[in-house]
C-alpha cells in the first residue's frame, strides 16, 4: 500500500463504520453496535500507523504528499481537487485522533451499553472522527471548510443527543450558532486569500504568500484574522468561548471525545497548518497569542469556583486550548502540538473518570455533593490522580514536559512575549488549583451517601428517579426536572469503571500515557522524537523556533516545578487540612467570586447585546412585517389578482354545451363578417 | 350550373345544423345537427372539386365522412351511457364540467 492509498483508507474506516450503523438501526445489538464502532475506529488505527511507516519512508525533507480522487471543480482557472494533504503534522494528527478515538469508542461500548439511543450514538461518534479527520487530512482550503462545518455539525447532534432534555437541545444550538460564527469567519478568510492569491491548494497558498503579499500586509492581516475567527470559535477561545461549558450536556464519553481531546483542538491544527501565512502576518498571530492567554487566565479562573465536574474540566479543557493557542500562534509549533496530545491523552482520562464517578452518584454532577469516593472507586481514583498530576504539570508527568516545551518556547522568542510566558505560569498555578480542588472534593473526607451505597453494595446508587442536573439548585435533586424514562442519563444501569471492563481498558493505557508520554520530548535534548518527527513540516518557519537557550530552559522547569509543588500543598491546606478556608476566601472577596462564578458575564453580555436585540428584530419581522407586507402585500395581492383574473374567465365556462357552441359560432362568425366587410 | 347554387344550399344547410346544435337540448337531435353541418361542408368541397375539375375536394369529403362516422360512433355511445345511468337525456342537466 503506498502513501496515496492508506490516507484514504484512514478517512473510509469511520464513514463505513457509520453507514453500517446507521443502515442497520435497531438490528444491531447495543454490543453489536459498539463493537462495529469501535473496530472502525481501531482499523482506521492501523491505517494511520501504516501511513507514518510510509511517511518516514521518504527522505527526511521530502516528506510531503499529496493524493486527490478527483476534480471537484475544474472551471475557468479554479481548481478544486477532493485531495488530501500528508505530511509529519497531519499524520501525527491522525495518529492521536484515531488513537483516542478508539479508545473512547471502547469506554463508550461500556457507558452507553443500557442507553436506548445506542444506535444513533456509535454513527453519529464513527461520523464525527470521520468529519475530524477529514478536516485534519485535507488539501486544500474547501475540503477544510467541509470538513470544518461537519465537525460542527457532528458537535451539535452530540450535545443535542439526549435530546428530550431542553437544556441539551438549547446548548446544542448555543454551540452550532457560535460554530457557524467561525465558519462565516474561515470562510470569508479563504476567500480574502483567494481573491488575492487565486488558489486553494495548500503547497500553492504556502508557496505563492511570499509572492503575492508584503509582509504584514493588510489584506494578509484581515484574511488571517477572520481564519482566526474560525479558530477561536472551534477551539472555544475568547470570545466565541460560552458554548463549551454549555456542551457538557452531551454523554460523558462525548465531552471527552469532541470537547476536550480532539475537535476543540481543531484551531491549534488550523494555525500550525497555516503557519506559513500565520508568520508572514505577525499582527494577526500576534492577537492570536493574545487571545490565547487572555483565555488561559479567564478561563482557569472560572474553573476555580465552578461546582459542576464536568464544567470545572470544560473551562480546564478553555484554558488548556488557551496555552495550545498562544503557543501555535507565538511560533512555538513543537510545544504547541506536544501539549495538543499529551493534553488529549490526560483531559480524554479525567472526562472518563468523571463519567465514572457520576454514574456512581447516580447522574448527580455537583461536586457539593461528592465526597469520599476514594475507597469507593480505587480504580477511578487512580485513573483520576494520573490526570491530575498530568494536567496541574506535576514534575515528571506528561503535562510537565508539554507546558515547559510550550511556555520555553515562547518566552525564547523574548520582546512582548514575556507577558505570555508570565500569564503561562500564573495559569499553571490556577490550573493546579482547580485540579486538586477537585480531586480533594470528590475523592478526599468521609464518603458521601452514594460512595457509602457503592462501598456497602458494590452496586452504583440509584436515585429513586432520575432528574436533569442542569435544571434547577444543582445540589438538590428534589429542584430538578424529573427525566423522561426513555432518554437521559446513559440508561437504566450505571455503569462505572469498578464494574465494566470496557471503561476499565479503555482508561488503563490512557492512564499509562498520561504519566509517560511526555518522555518523547525531554527537555535539553535528551530526547526530540517529536521535534525532529515534526521538523519538516516547520522546516520553511521564518522564526527561529530552536533558540538553544538551555538557562531559560532550566529556569522555566524550575518555576514549574515550584509552582506545582507549591500550589498542591496549598490546595491540599484550603480543601483537606482547614476544609472551611475556600469559603472564608469566598466571604473574604464576594465581588471577585461573584464575577469568576457568573463566567466573566460573557453569556449576559451576549444576552443583552447580540441575542435579545436578534430576538426582538425577529419578534418584530414577525408580527408587523410578515403579517401586513408578507402576508398582506405579497402573498395576499398576488393571490387577490389571480382570483379576480380567473373569477372572470370561469364565467364563460358554465357547463352549458349550446352556448359553447352558441360562442364558437358567433366568434366564427364574426371572423367570415370580418373578412367579408374587408372585401368588399 | 354555377357553383353558387351548391353553395348557396351548403350555406342553407349549415346554419340550420349550426341552428339546431344551439337551439335543441336532446343530444340525439345535437348530433344530428352536427351531422348535417358535416354534411353541408362536404357538399361544398364537393361542389368546388366539381368546379376546378379535379378529385381533392372528393378525397376531403371522403374523410370527412370517416370522421363523422367515428363522431357518430362515440357520441352514440355516450347517449347510450346516459340511458344506462337514467341520467336526463338533457344536455343543459349535464353541466358539472362548469369552471
Amino acid at each position: 500500500m503506498s502513501l496515496s492509498l492508506t490516507p484514504w483508507l484512514v478517512l473510509a474506516c469511520p464513514l463505513v463504520g457509520m453507514l453500517t450503523i446507521a443502515l442497520l438501526g435497531k438490528k444491531l445489538s447495543p454490543r453489536a453496535a459498539g463493537t462495529i464502532g469501535t473496530l472502525a475506529i481501531a482499523l482506521a488505527f492501523v491505517f494511520a500507523i501504516l501511513t507514518l511507516i510510509k511517511l518516514q519512508a521518504l527522505p527526511h525533507d521530502a516528506r510531503v504528499e499529496t493524493t486527490s480522487l478527483w476534480d471537484l471543480v475544474n472551471v475557468d482557472g479554479v481548481k478544486i481537487q477532493l485531495g488530501l494533504y500528508i505530511d509529519p503534522l497531519s499524520t501525527f494528527m491522525i495518529l492521536v485522533v484515531t488513537g483516542v478515538s478508539t479508545l473512547i469508542h471502547l469506554y463508550s461500548a461500556g457507558y452507553m451499553q443500557t442507553d436506548a439511543g445506542y444506535v444513533r450514538y456509535f454513527s453519529y461518534l464513527n461520523f464525527f472522527v470521520f468529519s475530524m479527520l477529514l478536516l485534519v487530512l485535507a488539501g486544500n482550503m474547501v475540503l477544510l471548510i467541509i470538513g470544518w462545518a461537519f465537525v460542527g455539525a457532528a458537535s451539535y447532534m452530540l450535545v443535542s443527543y439526549w435530546y428530550r432534555r431542553d437544556t441539551a437541545t438549547a446548548a446544542g444550538i448555543k454551540a452550532f450558532v457560535i460554530n457557524v460564527v467561525g465558519d462565516i469567519g474561515l470562510v470569508l478568510g479563504t476567500l480574502f486569500l483567494f481573491k488575492t492569491m487565486g488558489v486553494l491548494d495548500y503547497d500553492q497558498l504556502f508557496a505563492g504568500a511570499h509572492t503575492a503579499f508584503e509582509k504584514d500586509a493588510p489584506e494578509l492581516v484581515i484574511a488571517m484574522l477572520l481564519i482566526l475567527v474560525g479558530a477561536f470559535a472551534k477551539s472555544a477561545q475568547i470570545p466565541f468561548q460560552t458554548w463549551l461549558p454549555d456542551a457538557m450536556e452531551g454523554p460523558t464519553p462525548v465531552s471527552s471525545l469532541i470537547h476536550a481531546a480532539t475537535m476543540v483542538t481543531a484551531g491549534v491544527y488550523l494555525i500550525g497548518r497555516l503557519h506559513v501565512l500565520f508568520e508572514w502576518a505577525p499582527t494577526a498571530a500576534a492577537v492570536g497569542a493574545i487571545v490565547g492567554a487572555l483565555t488561559l487566565l479567564i478561563a482557569g479562573s472560572i474553573g476555580l469556583v465552578m461546582t459542576d465536574l464536568k464544567r470545572v474540566i470544560a473551562y480546564s479543557t478553555m484554558s488548556q486550548i488557551g496555552y495550545m493557542i498562544m503557543g501555535v500562534s507565538a511560533a512555538a509549533y513543537v510545544g504547541g502540538f506536544f501539549h495538543m496530545m499529551t493534553h488529549a491523552f490526560f483531559k480524554a482520562l479525567l472526562f472518563m473518570a468523571a463519567g465514572s464517578i457520576i454514574s456512581a452518584m447516580g447522574g448527580n454532577q455537583s461536586l457539593n455533593n461528592m465526597s469520599g469516593f476514594r475507597k469507593a472507586l480505587p480504580f477511578t481514583f487512580v485513573c483520576f490522580l494520573a490526570g491530575g498530576f498530568a494536567l496541574s504539570a506535576f514534575p515528571l508527568f506528561s503535562g510537565f514536559f508539554s507546558k515547559d516545551t510550550l511556555l520555553f518556547e515562547v518566552g525564547a522568542r523574548g520582546g512582548w512575549y514575556w507577558g505570555l510566558y508570565v500569564a503561562g505560569y500564573i495559569g499553571a498555578a490556577f490550573t493546579v488549583f482547580y485540579t486538586w480542588r477537585m480531586i480533594f472534593r470528590a475523592f478526599w473526607g468521609q464518603p458521601c451517601e452514594q460512595a457509602q451505597v457503592v462501598i456497602d453494595t458494590g452496586h452504583a446508587y440509584h436515585p429513586a428517579e432520575h432528574t436533569n442536573p442542569h435544571t434547577g439548585n444543582e445540589d438538590d435533586p428534589s429542584t430538578q426536572e424529573v427525566e423522561d424514562s426513555e432518554v437521559g442519563f446513559p440508561g437504566k444501569e450505571h455503569k462505572y469503571a469498578e464494574t465494566t471492563w470496557q471503561m476499565r481498558y479503555a482508561m488503563i493505557p490512557l492512564a499509562i500515557l498520561a504519566v509517560v508520554a511526555g518522555l518523547i520530548q525531554l527537555p535539553f535534548g535528551i530526547t526530540n522524537v517529536l521535534s525532529s518527527f515534526l521538523e519538516p513540516t516547520f522546516a520553511n518557519t521564518i522564526v527561529d523556533y530552536e533558540p538553544d537557550n538551555s538557562g531559560l530552559e532550566a529556569f522555566g522547569l524550575i518555576l514549574s516545578s515550584v509552582i506545582a509543588i507549591v500550589s498542591l500543598a496549598c490546595a491540599y491546606w484550603i480543601w483537606v487540612r482547614k476544609p472551611g478556608t475556600s469559603a472564608a476566601i469566598q466571604a473574604r472577596l464576594p465581588w471577585l467570586h461573584k464575577l469568576f462564578i457568573n463566567k466573566w458575564y460573557f453569556d449576559e453580555f451576549y444576552s443583552i447585546f447580540v441575542v435579545r436585540p436578534v430576538v426582538w428584530i425577529g419578534q418584530w419581522a414577525q408580527d408587523s412585517f410578515e403579517r401586513v407586507v408578507i402576508n398582506g402585500l405579497f402573498i395576499g395581492g398576488s393571490s387577490g389578482l389571480v382570483k379576480a383574473g380567473s373569477a372572470a374567465v370561469r364565467a364563460i365556462q358554465n357547463g352549458l354545451i349550446r352556448s359553447y357552441a352558441a360562442i364558437v359560432i358567433g366568434g366564427l362568425s364574426i371572423v367570415l363578417l370580418y373578412f367579408l366587410v374587408r372585401g368588399l | 350550373m354555377t357553383v353558387n347554387w351548391y353553395l348557396i344550399v351548403s350555406a342553407m344547410i349549415f346554419t340550420l345544423g349550426a341552428a339546431g346544435v344551439m337551439i335543441r337540448r336532446n343530444p340525439l337531435v345535437i348530433l344530428l345537427c352536427l351531422e348535417l353541418m358535416l354534411n353541408a361542408g362536404n357538399l361544398a368541397l364537393i361542389g368546388f372539386s366539381r368546379m376546378w375539375g379535379d378529385g381533392a375536394g372528393e378525397i376531403f369529403a371522403i374523410v370527412v365522412m370517416v370522421i363523422a362516422a367515428c363522431e357518430v360512433a362515440i357520441g352514440l355511445g355516450i347517449i347510450v351511457a346516459l340511458y344506462r345511468r337514467r341520467l336526463p337525456v338533457d344536455v343543459d342537466e349535464l353541466k358539472e364540467l362548469h369552471g
